[in-house]
C-alpha cells in the first residue's frame, strides 16, 4: 500500500521535473540573444572562430537536439557545459550547492529548535504578555521581506563593526529571522486548534495533565500541519537563500545563478533552476509522505 | 470605511498616503531625481533649525537659507500629463536642501525615493491586476466547467508552482532584452511577474467556485433555465470577492517586492531612471553603508508598503468568514 503510494508520487515528481526542464528550455530558446552574441562584437574574434565556438557548444543545433544532448549529459553527471567557465556545470554547481546547504541546513535546524519550544510555550501561556509580545514580534518580522531583512542586517552589522566576510553567522541569523515567524505562527496555531478538541478536553477532565497530556495527546494530534511545514522547509533549502547570499556575499548558489544569468550562460542557468525545483518537489513529497506515515486518516483517503 | 476594523482603516489610510505622495512626487520633491550636484556628494541629511519658528537650512557656504514653500524650481510632469514648476518646499539658490541626504552623484535622496515609488508601485499594481484577472478568469472557468479546462489549469499551475518563485522570475526576466526605456522595462516586468503569479489565485478561485456551484440556489437557478454564464457571473463571481480582496492585499506587496528585487540585482530599471529597487542597490557596497547611513532610507518606503499591506491582508483573512 505504502509502496504503491510512494511509487505513484515519485513518478509524478519525475514527470513534473521533466515538464520543468522542457519549460525552461523553451523559455530560454524564446529569449533573444545567447552567450556568443557578445563574442560577435569582440574584434579579436573572427566570424570563423565564433562559428567554430558555436559548433563546439552545440548552439547551432535545433532545440530538440540540444535537449537530447542535455539529457545525455545528465546521465553522465556533467549537466552540460558552462560557456563562460568552459567547465562542466556540475563541477561549478556542486561546491556552490554545498555552501548553500551549509547555510540553509544550519538555519533550518536552528529555527526549528527555537520555534518548537517557543511556539508550544506561547500557546501554553496564551493571552499572557509573552504571547502578546511574540505575536507583535512575529507580525513585524512577517512584514519584513528577505531582501529588506538582509539589507538591514548588513547595515547594522557594518555600522556596529561586526561584519566579517566569509562568516556564516550573519546569513544564518537573517535566514532564521526570516523563517522563524512563519514557523512560530504555525506551531502555535496547530497547538491551539488541538487544545480545543474534544478528545483533549476529555483527557483533561479525567485528570491527565502535564507532560503526559503534552506528549500523548497534544503534540501527536498537532503533528500534521507541522509535518507539512517541515516538508516546506526542506523544499526551500536550495532556493530560499538566494537573496540573502547575494546581499551578504556568501559564495553559494545565489551569486553563481545571478552571474550565469548576466552572462547568458544557458546550461549554468538551467542547473540551479533544476536543482531548486528538484528540492522543492522533493520537499513537498517528503511532507506528504510524513503525513501518510503519521496520520492513518490520510492513508484511508488515498 | 465604517465596516472596516480599526487596524484595516489604519492600513488603508497608510497606503492612500503613500500613493498620494508617490503620485505627486514632482510637487513634493524639491529637485529632479536625476539632477546631480557634484559638489555635494554623499551629503548627510540637512538639519533644519528654527529661528522665530521659521525653518532655516545651513548652506555649505556658511550662510543660512530660509526654507520657502511653493517655490519655483525645476520643471516636472504630473502623472496626468500637465507640467508645472511649483514645488512644495525648497530653498533659494545657491542653497540646497537635502532632507534625506544625497547619493554618490549628489542627487537628492528624498526626491529619488518619491519618484522611484512611481515605477515600483505601477509595476506592482499592473502585475497584481494581470495576475488577478488571469487567475479569476481561468479559476472561474476551470471550477465551473471542470473537464479538460480544469486539467489544463491544475497541471499548468502545478508546473509553475513547482519552481521556486524567485528562480522562475529571474530566469524569465533574464532572457528578455535588458536595455529598454524605463517605462517599457516596467511594463515587461509587470507582464513577467503577472504571468508567473496567476496560478495561485487561480487555484484558490477554483476552490471557491467548486463549492459555490454546488449551492442549492445555483441548482434552483439552473432548474429555471439560467445559462452557464449567468450562473458564473451572478452566483459564482460574487462569492470570490472576499478572496480577491485578500489576494490583492497579499499579491500587491509581493509584486512590488518582485520589482524591487529585479531592479536590485540589475535586471530591472537602472540609471538614470529610478525605482525603489535601484535605490537599494548601493546597499550591497559595504563602503557605502559604512559611511552613509541615509543611503538605507529607501528601505523605509518598502517596509511601510509591505507592513500596511500585511496588516490589511491579516485583517481580511481572519474576518473572511464573517463578511
Amino acid at each position: 500500500m505504502f509502496r504503491r503510494y510512494l511509487l505513484r508520487r515519485l513518478l509524478h515528481a519525475l514527470f513534473l521535473l521533466a515538464g520543468i526542464s522542457v519549460l525552461s528550455f523553451v523559455l530560454l530558446e524564446l529569449a533573444p540573444g545567447d552567450f556568443l552574441g557578445e563574442a560577435k562584437l569582440n574584434p579579436q574574434l573572427g566570424p570563423a572562430t565564433v562559428a567554430a565556438l558555436r559548433q563546439q557548444y552545440g548552439l547551432n543545433q535545433s532545440l530538440p537536439q540540444r535537449y537530447a544532448r542535455w539529457l545525455g549529459s545528465l546521465a553522465d553527471g556533467s549537466m552540460g557545459v558552462s560557456f563562460a567557465y568552459n567547465l562542466p556545470v556540475s563541477t561549478l554547481l556542486w561546491p556552490r550547492a554545498r555552501k548553500t546547504l551549509q547555510l540553509t541546513v544550519t538555519a533550518l535546524l536552528l529555527s526549528w529548535m527555537i520555534a518548537l519550544p517557543l511556539g508550544v510555550w506561547s500557546a501554553a501561556v496564551r493571552r499572557g504578555w509573552l504571547d502578546r509580545f511574540a505575536g507583535l514580534a512575529t507580525s513585524l518580522l512577517l512584514a519584513l521581506p528577505d531582501l529588506v531583512l538582509a539589507c538591514l542586517a548588513l547595515f547594522v552589522a557594518v555600522r556596529a563593526g561586526w561584519f566579517r566576510s566569509n562568516s556564516a553567522v550573519l546569513p544564518v541569523t537573517v535566514l532564521v529571522l526570516a523563517t522563524l515567524p512563519t514557523l512560530l505562527r504555525h506551531v502555535r496555531s496547530a497547538i491551539f486548534d488541538v487544545a480545543g478538541q474534544a478528545h483533549v478536553r476529555a483527557a483533561r477532565s479525567q485528570g491527565i495533565a502535564g507532560a503526559q497530556l503534552w506528549f500523548r495527546w497534544l503534540l501527536p494530534a498537532a503533528a500534521n500541519p507541522l509535518a507539512s511545514l517541515f516538508g516546506l522547509s526542506i523544499a526551500g533549502l536550495v532556493s530560499s537563500s538566494l537573496l540573502v547570499e547575494t546581499i551578504l556575499g556568501w559564495p553559494g548558489l545565489g551569486p553563481l545563478f545571478l552571474e550565469a544569468i548576466a552572462a547568458r550562460d544557458f546550461y549554468l542557468v538551467i542547473g540551479p533552476v533544476m536543482l531548486s525545483a528538484a528540492f522543492l518537489i522533493g520537499g513537498l513529497l517528503l511532507g506528504d509522505l510524513l503525513l501518510y506515515l503519521i496520520d492513518p486518516r490520510i492513508r484511508i483517503q488515498t | 470605511m465604517k465596516h472596516f476594523s480599526k487596524q484595516a482603516r489604519f492600513a488603508i489610510s497608510g497606503l492612500i498616503c503613500l500613493h498620494v505622495a508617490v503620485l505627486s512626487a514632482g510637487f513634493l520633491a524639491p529637485y529632479d531625481p536625476t539632477e546631480q550636484n557634484r559638489s555635494s556628494v554623499l551629503r548627510p541629511p540637512s538639519t533644519l533649525h528654527f529661528v522665530h519658528l521659521r525653518p532655516f537650512v545651513a548652506g555649505a557656504d556658511g550662510h543660512d537659507y530660509p526654507l520657502r514653500f511653493f517655490i519655483t524650481g525645476s520643471k516636472y510632469r504630473w502623472f496626468f500629463g500637465s507640467s508645472s514648476v511649483t514645488h512644495l518646499f525648497g530653498v533659494d539658490q545657491p542653497g540646497r536642501v537635502f532632507l534625506a541626504g544625497t547619493d554618490e552623484f549628489g542627487r537628492d535622496q528624498l526626491s529619488r525615493i518619491l519618484w522611484g515609488g512611481q515605477i515600483s508601485l505601477a509595476t506592482g499594481w499592473l502585475a497584481a491586476l494581470l495576475a488577478l484577472t488571469l487567475g479569476l478568469g481561468w479559476g472561474l472557468i476551470a471550477g465551473f466547467f471542470g473537464g479538460w479546462r480544469d486539467t489544463v489549469l491544475m497541471r499548468g499551475a502545478e508546473l509553475f508552482l513547482a519552481l521556486p518563485w524567485l528562480y522562475l522570475l529571474l530566469t524569465v526576466r533574464a532572457f528578455l532584452p535588458l536595455s529598454l526605456s524605463p517605462w517599457i522595462t516596467a511594463l515587461v516586468m509587470a507582464l513577467v511577474i503577472g504571468i508567473i503569479g496567476w496560478p495561485r489565485p487561480a487555484r484558490l478561485v477554483r476552490g471557491v467556485v467548486l463549492s459555490a456551484k454546488e449551492r442549492d440556489y445555483v441548482y434552483a437557478a439552473r432548474g429555471f433555465g439560467a445559462s452557464s454564464w449567468h450562473l458564473i457571473l451572478k452566483h459564482c463571481l460574487p462569492q470570490t470577492y472576499r478572496l480577491m480582496a485578500t489576494q490583492a492585499a497579499l499579491l500587491l506587496p509581493q509584486f512590488i517586492l518582485a520589482e524591487v528585487t529585479l531592479s536590485f540585482v540589475g535586471l530591472g530599471v537602472g540609471d538614470p531612471a529610478v525605482s525603489w529597487g535601484s535605490l537599494l542597490a548601493p546597499l550591497r557596497q559595504i563602503a557605502v553603508i559604512g559611511s552613509a547611513w541615509w543611503m538605507a532610507l529607501p528601505v523605509l518606503a518598502v517596509i511601510w508598503t509591505t507592513w500596511c499591506c500585511s496588516l490589511l491582508e491579516d485583517n481580511w483573512k481572519y474576518t473572511g468568514e464573517a463578511g
